[in-house]
């Protein structure tokens, strides 16, 4: 049996050769399975590119023509207000810009054991959320003439007034916090030549310094996808969310290519954006072959970082310069390559289209090989 | 105290705004105040804004007061018998103009029953809710709305009377309809517009039903009888205009027939139809390349040489004549001079247009399609009584559109037409359905407007009913002689050697960047080559300096300005295009060098 299996080894992928081991019944004969491997190698022959294939330009009418049938919407989440993410058109392009800063981020913060049953899970899911003093604060008032500032407390705030006091006095210098009777924070400035306009500049400070949760995350909502709890945020950071015990960090994602590339590398990044891209074309109800979106992910990280689909991006890492100038600020692109004194093999389609020569894919790879003796004679 | 502005600025303020703004109103109805002043108070701000500026939108209603309108029968009498006109009804505040900010305070009633005591105004008809042109759709109000504006923009484009003193006119790209008709199914505001006057369109019979799969993608069958008996006929007028300039130097055009030894010259066959005057004679039948107007100009740089020259030698030609793919019949030749005091010539070309395939046709709900065959009566399906429809639409159009109101057109164009009566379809105060389809069983046909009909190539009885009735239907400006376009070889651009572009210049139909992603993605490379091939030359490429070389015809050799004679020198083929963009390059400071390289 297994030696069947061994002799296509080298012709097959292990993870068909695997697949076909499942599915084929126990007691199969020897050669009826020297007959099913022949018609999945037959198969598998067939399901790959032919030499000369333009798999890109395919790739790209692939993507390009259901993309003009997707309609501009940003659909809104449910349960949550004003949770509303980028999807269709605006989304694709954002992803295959290679845009650093996307419109929503967003993570999947998947948990482990205890927690995923739903164990404390809306305290959980508040711990993460960032919060600021604002939210905190129910309101400031100013003194004019003591040059001092009462910050008034809301009372169902979860965190002891204490505590606010010195995350205050940590993040915010030249000023003295303290707590009065009714806990109310009172603010002095610490040395006398303060003037009332920084007491101003302060009051807008305070509202935003931080006191709890993770930065970045500005929303929660736990959900219950199949029998697990997660929680989605509005926002994203990773690198702290992973230091969290309850978080399942193999399967915990974002929507944020960038930071899935900083966090755990470039094949993450590959494969993120093939998610992000398939969960648009799902949303739309367009169908693309997983094939062409492979291709444009691993265009676009294929030289080790993420690389936009644009002409800072892998248009710019072109070769030729032909190619460059036709795509985007030629003026640019012919002056820069003068000065160093460029060379265009012209070597790819767009080159080979400008110069009306054969292009190279299809027909046009095959060329005649013929040795063509001088001497006389040799002709006829 | 509420704050008032006139015209968004402050002016000052009052203690009851809302009170403040009744009086205004009050004032003006009492025409005490400019008509065109509006007010609007603004209860949560508190505010109240007076506006008198110009350009704002307004709109006339009848005034209301105690749920009941003050236009009452007496003034209707008065208006009918042009007693009083419509600045008397504004002047004694029946009717006025609200604007989009004083709307806010008023309470509109759309018809006479629906007011009560609340109501503020009265519409002046529910028609009011339409604009000029859909309020000529019949039974609008049963249509989508998004086919009812398309069904107005139809109708703007439709042949019909456009001008009465059309023959008089110089109108560019004009068409006339031979045969218009007002149509059976109308409204009020055919009647308000005088449409009988200037009708654009024909009454025809129309059965719902395909043909043979020839009116797929909302295309029209015409039966062959009907266009033989002037169905749709329409005469298409354009001017060909020339004028003599004057140029520096006391130079000036001159219409005559050009001399042969002038700049230009096409041929004497070319000019056959000119008379002395270098103007060609009405009823003159043209087609394309024939001279209409004669005319040479002065030659374009005239240097000091030139003036010992033979006068004539150096004038250019510069005759108008007819385009590429136009032809007909000269109409009428006017002779006469513009403001600045020189000679125009402007002569009208007339060319009568039978109904083709590819003429564009509607009815009045934007239901829009084009000719896809003519039918030769006797294939055409007729019913027991031997009627058979002028125009076979395809069925496919109807569902998705909702356009109820072509089919109760249909069914009140049939009851009109039997009944000799015009039907009334005005938005919201039409005739009602019932009652024509019981007028139409009346008459002695089936109440929903189907017809049991023969097949007109067999004779066998069609299995279903047909739905079938008459409609009014538009010829729409876009016909096909001025659109046809095709070319095989022709002429080429002078720059880039590549085929010009567009009808008129005969040009060719380009193969877009999108075009060519198609070839590449079926990797049909040399396919995509020879597409490619329109400018293709060959240039000798110096192998030294890998610029272009010269060819030296009377050696026949070609050498390098640069590096002489000694290198080799190949000949390379490639776009004219890229030539010119290495041209471009070096005329930019850019050296663009070849390396060549052998192509096996």
């Amino acid at each position: 049996m297994d030696s069947v299996y061994k002799e296509y080894e080298s012709e097959l992928p292990p993870q068909i050769i695997e697949e076909v081991k499942k599915h084929v019944e126990k007691n199969v004969s020897k050669p009826r399975l020297k007959k099913i491997m022949e018609e999945v190698y037959r198969e598998y022959k067939q399901t790959i590119a032919d030499p000369g294939e333009s798999v890109g330009l395919v790739c790209a009418e692939s993507i390009g023509e259901p993309g003009t049938q997707m309609t501009l919407n940003t659909f809104h989440f449910a349960g949550v207000s004003e949770m509303n993410v980028t999807t269709g058109l605006p989304r694709l392009i954002e992803i295959l810009d290679g845009r650093k800063e996307i419109s929503t981020k967003m993570t999947e913060i998947h948990l482990k054991k205890p927690w995923s049953g739903g164990k404390d899970i809306t305290k959980i899911a508040k711990s993460i959320k960032e919060t600021t003093f604002e939210e905190h604060i129910n309101s400031i008032d100013i003194d004019m003439v003591e040059l001092t500032m009462v910050i008034k407390l809301n009372e169902d705030t979860d965190i002891a007034p204490e505590q606010l006091v010195k995350i205050l006095s940590k993040s915010v210098r030249a000023f003295t916090f303290k707590l009065d009777k009714e806990n109310n924070i009172v603010v002095r400035p610490s040395s006398k030549d303060a003037s009332l306009n920084s007491l101003y500049t302060l009051k807008e400070k305070i509202k935003t310094v931080w006191v709890s949760g993770i930065k970045g995350i500005t929303q929660v909502l736990p959900v219950k996808k199949g029998d697990n709890f997660i929680i989605m945020t509005a926002g994203s950071n990773l690198k702290e969310i992973a230091k969290l015990e309850f978080v399942d960090l193999y399967n915990t994602t974002t929507n944020d290519i960038f930071e899935l590339e900083r966090t755990f590398g470039i094949e993450a990044a590959r494969q993120g954006i093939i998610n992000e891209i398939q969960k648009v074309i799902k949303t739309q109800g367009i169908e693309i072959d997983i094939r062409h979106i492979m291709l444009v992910s691993d265009t676009m990280c294929m030289s080790g970082s993420v690389l936009g689909i644009n002409r800072y991006g892998i248009v710019k890492e072109k070769p030729s310069v032909l190619a460059r100038a036709s795509f985007e600020t030629p003026i640019k692109q012919i002056i820069e390559a003068s000065l160093i004194g460029e060379s265009d093999y012209l070597n790819s389609v767009i080159e080979n289209v400008m110069i009306n020569q054969p292009v190279p894919v299809g027909t046009g790879i095959p060329t005649l090989i013929a040795k063509i003796s001088k001497s006389k004679g040799d002709l006829k | 105290m509420s704050e008032v502005y006139l015209d968004s600025k402050f002016i000052g303020t009052v203690k009851d705004g809302k009170e403040f703004a009744q009086k205004i109103i009050e004032q003006r109805r009492m025409n005490k105040l400019p008509e065109s002043i509006n007010v609007f108070y603004d209860s949560k701000k508190d505010n109240v804004y007076v506006e008198a500026f110009k350009g704002r939108c307004v709109r006339p209603l009848i005034v209301v007061k105690e749920g009941k309108p003050i236009l009452n029968d007496k003034h209707i009498e008065q208006l009918e018998k042009g007693e009083i006109s419509w600045s008397d009804l504004m002047k004694q505040g029946v009717v006025e103009y609200l604007d989009s900010a004083e709307e806010e305070n008023a309470l509109v009633a759309f018809t006479q029953e629906d007011l009560t005591p609340d109501h503020t105004h009265l519409e002046i008809a529910p028609l009011d809710i339409v604009g000029l042109t859909t309020s000529l759709v019949p039974f609008g109000n049963y249509d989508h709305g998004v086919r009812l504006t398309q069904g107005s923009k139809n109708q703007k484009q439709a042949i019909g009377f456009y001008a009465a003193n059309y023959y008089n006119r110089m109108d560019m790209d004009v068409n006339i309809l031979h045969y218009s008709q007002i149509p059976v199914v109308g409204s009020l505001m055919h009647q308000v517009l005088k449409y009988d006057k200037h009708p654009s369109g024909m009454n025809v019979t129309l059965a719902i039903m395909s043909y043979q799969g020839y009116n797929m993608e909302d295309a029209i069958v015409l039966n062959k009888g009907s266009v033989d008996r002037g169905l749709a006929r329409s005469t298409y007028y354009r001017p060909v205009i020339s004028e003599e300039l004057r140029y520096s130097g006391g130079l000036i055009d001159e219409v005559c027939i050009p001399d042969k030894d002038v700049k230009g010259y096409r041929s004497e066959h070319d000019y056959r139809f000119l008379e002395e005057d270098g103007i060609i004679f009405p009823e003159a039948k043209v087609k394309e390349g024939d001279v209409v107007i004669g005319k040479t100009s002065p030659p374009r740089f005239l240097s000091s040489l030139d003036e010992y020259n033979l006068a004539s030698s150096s004038r250019r030609e510069s005759s108008m004549s007819l385009k590429h793919g136009e032809k007909g019949v000269i109409d009428f030749v006017l002779i006469t001079e513009n403001s600045e005091g020189n000679k125009l010539i402007q002569v009208r070309l007339r060319d009568q247009r039978i109904p083709e395939i590819g003429d564009k046709f509607t009815s009045r709900h934007g239901q829009k399609g084009v000719i896809s065959l003519i039918v030769p009566e006797a294939d055409i399906p007729f019913s027991a009584s031997g009627v058979k429809p002028d125009i076979l639409f395809g069925p496919h159009g109807i569902p998705s559109r909702m356009t109820v109101a072509h089919l109760i057109e249909i069914i009140g164009g049939k009851t009109g037409a039997l009944s000799g009566r015009l039907v009334n379809g005005t938005v919201y105060e039409s005739e009602n359905e019932q009652d024509i389809r019981n007028e139409l069983c009346q008459l002695g046909f089936r109440e929903d407007g189907t017809e049991l009909l023969y097949n007109g190539t067999t004779g066998e009885m069609y299995p279903s009913r047909i739905f079938i009735g008459n409609i009014y239907y538009l010829k729409l400006k876009h016909l096909v002689a001025n659109k046809l376009h095709s070319r095989a070889r022709g002429p080429i651009q002078l720059l880039t050697r590549q085929p010009t572009e567009g009808r008129a210049k005969e040009g060719g139909l380009r193969l877009g960047e999108m075009e060519k992603d198609t070839f590449v993605a079926h990797g049909a490379s040399l396919l995509l080559k020879e597409r490619f091939d329109s400018d293709r030359t060959v240039i000798p490429i110096c192998e030294g300096c890998g610029m272009i070389a010269i060819y030296d015809a009377r050696k026949g050799k070609a050498f390098c300005p640069m590096c002489g004679d000694k290198v080799t020198i190949s000949d390379v083929e490639m776009a004219y295009a890229f030539k010119l963009i290495l041209d471009e390059f070096k005329a930019l400071t850019v050296y663009p060098k070849l390396l060549l390289k052998g192509k096996y």
